[in-house]
């Protein structure tokens, strides 16, 4: 295998019909699944953002509590209030170890990256819910919650959580920590003149809070 | 054999449907007394099997593999045989 990272970003792939991000993860499984899995029991590092994030819990990649499941065990669904939200929001980082794009981002760390999507409620079914919690929290798969800037989660409260998510989740990785799926786009905050208002601010750092997500996993290739 | 399948995909009760709940609003406000609106999606699909029972198992795989997200979603499947 010649790559070491796949990255799905996001993007609104086949106009999200169906749901949002299912046509390219049949798409993938029917044409790609044996490369994938190759890929994942590799132990590569697989990235989805916003639709890719959708991509991968439709696929079965995330949460893949047992492995890549036949069918998704969550959802990312249409946001609470409904609409499309594009703007800039917190997220505070919370995996403790085990994600290979955050494991050198200190614990409880507030990062200030975009969100632009329509569905990104993250789901459990009713009657499993506060089991596959539980399981979240106990293999550390949690790594993204949604907080307003000094760091208090949005307990579910709009604005601050953006799309009504299940414990305020933006971003959640598999049992092994090497598939990452997040909501907020790191790529349009990876360099000083993407942040908002850099106009007004005089002193400014020179990258965005997405370069660290990035600059993380490159970290641990090498 | 050809076959008319009506598969409508519902949420499953208990999931919020912000759609519905917006409807709901608005036909409110245009003086409807609207108790409340569940918003589903039908896809209808002409489809090529061998017989009933086989047009059966590909309805259901269809909306196992693409149609219905077992999270949130349930569906219900119709088929007509078609001349």
């Amino acid at each position: 295998m010649d790559f070491q990272i796949l990255v799905i970003p996001g993007g609104f792939s086949f106009g999200d019909y169906v749901r949002a991000g299912v046509i390219l993860a049949r798409l993938l499984s029917a044409k790609l699944d044996k490369e994938i899995r190759d890929f994942v029991e590799d132990n590569r590092a697989i990235l989805g953002i916003c639709n890719g994030f959708q991509v991968l819990v439709e696929y079965g990649l995330l949460p893949g509590f047992e492995g890549i499941s036949e069918y998704p065990e969550a959802t990312l669904t249409t946001n609470i209030p409904q609409g499309y939200n594009c703007r800039w929001i917190h997220i505070k980082q919370e995996n403790k170890n085990k994600c290979k794009f955050t494991n050198n981002i200190q614990f409880g760390k507030i990062l200030n990256l975009p969100i632009a999507h329509s569905e990104g409620r993250f789901l459990f079914p009713k009657e499993k819910e506060e089991q596959l919690i539980e399981k979240l929290y106990e293999n550390d798969m949690i790594v993204l919650r949604y907080c307003d800037e000094k760091g208090e989660l949005a307990e579910k409260e709009y604005p601050i959580n953006p799309n009504g998510s299940l414990e305020d989740i933006a971003g959640i990785c598999n049992k092994e920590g090497n598939i990452f799926g997040l909501m907020p786009h790191p790529e349009r905050a990876f360099y000083w003149w993407q942040k908002p208002n850099w106009t007004k601010n005089k002193q400014i750092s020179e990258y965005g809070d997405g370069k660290l997500i990035f600059e993380n996993i490159i970290d641990n290739l090498i | 054999m050809k076959y008319l399948l009506k598969i409508e995909v519902s949420l499953k009760s208990g999931h919020s449907d912000p759609e519905g709940e917006t409807t709901n609003k608005l036909l409110t406000e245009l003086g409807y007394i609207v108790d409340s609106v569940d918003v589903s999606k039908l896809y209808t699909i002409q489809l090529n099997a061998k017989n009933l029972k086989d047009a059966k198992l590909k309805a259901e795989e269809m909306c196992n593999r693409l149609l219905a997200n077992p999270t949130k979603d349930n569906y219900s499947i119709l088929i007509e045989e078609q001349e």
